[in-house]
């Protein structure tokens, strides 16, 4: 946990970054407490949260027994009565039996009690594959949550990013699940700055910029995305947009992008059919039909279950899909 | 020994008050000798019990005449509702409902009217005042009991002498949730009492067949719990082990389970008829029960109550009841901004939009698509 110099130099993954942030809100807030399976004594089972139970002491690291609808369902317990719980929920996989406590008390709270209860929780899930997990450890149910008006949704992928927006989630007065992308846990290293800063909930970035198509995408894809992005002739110019947060949804900076370039791809690893790009897919339409030159293009997950890793790089977008569509969408 | 008993464990009924208004008056005080209940206590009780039996009876007809929803009456488990509500302590302690313990939000500082506007549809039935400690009625079953769980957890965290109270019936002790809280309360050692209403029956189906458990109480021993079973109809049982329950958690003692034997002498809601699943013989059983007439036997028994007193009570509550329901009636109609509003802290960009435009145009997604923007404007 404490910054070596060798860290330092090569940078923070993006469970460095967000121990950092833990740490830093933890310290800043008494009222954040961290609940969990084996995120005390353990540091967790992806080790984000090492280290944070000696400094703060398990009455505010808890590892909790292993139960999802518990640890949510006390979180919003504890949000009620004025603490910041910081849940962790293991993998999105196991989201499940914490859902009914996540969609239907947490994020309806504020609404039915007219604003006299609210729920400021973060919960921290582990999402997506590519790390050759075993079954029910590789989904990206992102577009669910989304879907639940209350709670917002934020996904980013870079530890910087990463930072930046788990402070803000812990800040924020209103639920907020807070997907971590599990294949760029300990993938990327970049520098972060040690002192804590806010990143706005609900601010997509442009990665690069580009006049002649925008790559729309958030989570790991951002990764593959970049790949394929290098594999086009130098004289295409495409703007990458790295989502960061689902919900609220970046309109202007979606809207700004499709209208400059009409041409768009949208990549996730989310199957494909009620996916959050037929969200982004259909509010393009909405706001940029006159400006389009292209359908709007979709390189997703198949409307098939998330398949055991031996499969799963056939299954997750990958650089070639992506350029291949990048091309289709350029040539329409 | 290679095998031995590993694990014995009982659970002690409760009865102070029997259905003939009959006091036990050695289990009726505390170790020191004191009546758990002083007669200025009880009267106080037996009024507000009478005045809740009012409210529900007209509920019950707002109900029927059109005036209000769904409404699941309260009636015959006021004095388990009366009974723990009053060993909470007001402003202190945290009431976490499930919604057929009317008397005992009331008894902490819940206007009686904000029950009907929440069957009335009316999300400000839910708008608890600042200082009244308790959360909205939770219509899921067993959902809220983790509520309290994290609630009372908040508390030993900070070091509060509260406690939270979360009332649930038999049904409820079948879902998950029950046992994901009664676990985390123990592990934790969190100051939680969890009162079960045992009505007997979760709407069509009878406790017997929703567990094989010959008790809901003995479910709390699996989890190193105190527990007991009271006649939850009568008040004096119900409030001492509440008491006992509720200081023995401010005093760092952890969770209790209560189990109240009661019985739902109502259909489970006004959209449902017990006569198509319920035997009338037992109805008519349990009406003999009543926990208002035993303690109404009680009373007059000790020459604290008279014909001429019920009458009075029952003309007091008549207009009480009226301005409930005026109060419930005559507010405002709710602004739909309010549902934006009430979102999120903050109204997101998407949703500002949404509350801009779409009431009064489909093209309220995109009023500012270039030639659409002036017929957004015009409708």
């Amino acid at each position: 946990m404490p910054r070596t110099d060798q860290i330092n130099q090569k940078g923070l993954t993006l469970v460095d970054a967000i121990n950092e942030a833990l740490v830093q809100e933890m310290e800043r807030d008494p009222r954040v407490v961290i609940l969990g399976e084996d995120v005390g004594l353990n540091g967790g089972v992806f080790r984000v949260t090492e280290g944070l139970q000696a400094k703060f002491g398990a009455g505010r690291v808890i590892d909790t027994p292993l139960a999802e609808s518990g640890i949510m369902g006390t979180a919003v317990g504890l949000a009620m009565a004025g603490m910041r719980p910081v849940p962790e929920i293991q993998f999105e996989g196991f989201l499940g039996p914490a859902y009914d406590q996540l969609v239907n008390h947490a994020a309806r709270y504020r609404t039915r009690s007219r604003g006299a209860i609210t729920i400021p929780l973060t919960v921290r899930v582990p999402v997506g594959g590519g790390i050759h997990a075993p079954e029910l450890h590789s989904d990206s149910p992102e577009a669910i949550y989304a879907h639940h008006p209350g709670i917002k949704v934020v996904m980013p992928c870079t530890p910087y990013d990463a930072k930046g927006l788990l402070a803000s989630a812990i800040r924020d007065p209103d639920p907020v699940i807070f997907f971590e992308p599990k294949r760029v846990y300990r993938s990327y290293r970049e520098q972060v700055p040690e002192e804590e800063y806010l990143i706005p909930i609900g601010e997509a970035k442009v990665v690069s910029e580009g006049t002649d198509l925008t790559v729309i995408t958030w989570g790991a894809s951002v990764f593959q995305c970049l790949e394929a992005l290098d594999k086009l002739p130098e004289d295409v110019s495409v703007e990458l947009i790295d989502m960061r947060t689902i919900y609220p949804i970046d309109l202007d900076t979606i809207v700004n992008s499709v209208q400059k370039t009409g041409r768009c791809v949208i990549v996730h690893e989310a199957p494909k059919t009620s996916g959050f790009g037929a969200e982004i897919s259909s509010l393009i339409q909405e706001h940029c039909f006159l400006q389009l030159e292209a359908p709007v293009q979709r390189v997703a997950g198949f409307d098939t279950v998330m398949p055991y890793y031996k499969l799963e790089l056939e299954y997750l977008p990958d650089a070639t899909r992506i350029e291949e569509a990048v091309t289709q969408c350029l040539a329409y | 020994m290679p095998q031995k008993t590993v694990y014995t464990a009982s659970v002690d009924y409760l009865q102070i008050l029997d259905e003939h208004g009959k006091l036990d008056d050695k289990l009726a005080r505390t170790e020191s000798g004191k009546p758990t209940l002083a007669d200025e206590e009880v009267l106080e009780l037996y009024q507000f019990m009478v005045k809740c039996r009012a409210l529900d009876e007209v509920a019950f007809k707002l109900q029927r005449s059109g005036r209000m929803g769904t409404y699941p009456q309260n009636k015959g488990q006021e004095a388990a509702a009366i009974g723990s509500g009053y060993a909470a302590k007001r402003g202190v302690d945290f009431l976490v409902p499930c919604y057929r313990e009317n008397a005992a939000l009331f008894m902490h500082g819940l206007p009686m009217h904000y029950v009907l506007l929440h069957w009335m549809g009316d999300e400000r039935g839910n708008q608890i005042p600042k200082g009244v400690c308790q959360t909205p009625l939770c219509i899921p079953i067993g959902t809220q009991m983790l509520h309290a769980v994290g609630i009372a957890w908040a508390f030993k965290m900070r070091q509060e002498e509260r406690v939270a109270i979360t009332y649930f019936g038999d049904g409820a002790t079948s879902e998950g949730d029950f046992h994901e809280a009664m676990n985390f309360a123990s592990v934790f050692q969190v100051p939680c009492v969890f009162f079960c209403q045992n009505n007997h029956w979760a709407i069509s189906v009878p406790r017997e067949s929703q567990m094989a458990s010959e008790t809901v109480a003995q479910k709390a021993l699996a989890y190193g719990m105190p527990t007991i079973q009271v006649d939850g109809n009568d008040l004096f049982a119900v409030h001492k082990a509440s008491k006992e329950a509720i200081e023995r958690a401010r005093a760092g003692g952890g969770p209790s389970f209560i189990e109240a034997v009661t019985y739902r002498l109502a259909d489970h809601t006004t959209a449902d008829d017990a006569r198509r699943y319920r035997d009338a013989t037992e109805l008519e059983m349990w009406q003999g029960k009543d926990p208002l007439i035993r303690l109404r036997k009680y009373l007059e028994g000790k020459n604290l109550w008279s014909n001429e007193k019920q009458s009075a009570l029952d003309d007091a509550a008549k207009p009480l009841v009226v301005e409930v329901v005026k109060a419930a009636e005559g507010i405002e109609a709710p602004a739909l901004d309010d549902i934006f509003d009430y979102t999120f802290a903050e109204l997101p960009r998407e949703l500002e939009l949404q509350k801009r435009t779409l009431r009064t145009s489909s093209l309220g997604q995109n009023p500012d698509q270039a030639g659409l923007q002036a017929q957004a404007e015009h409708v």
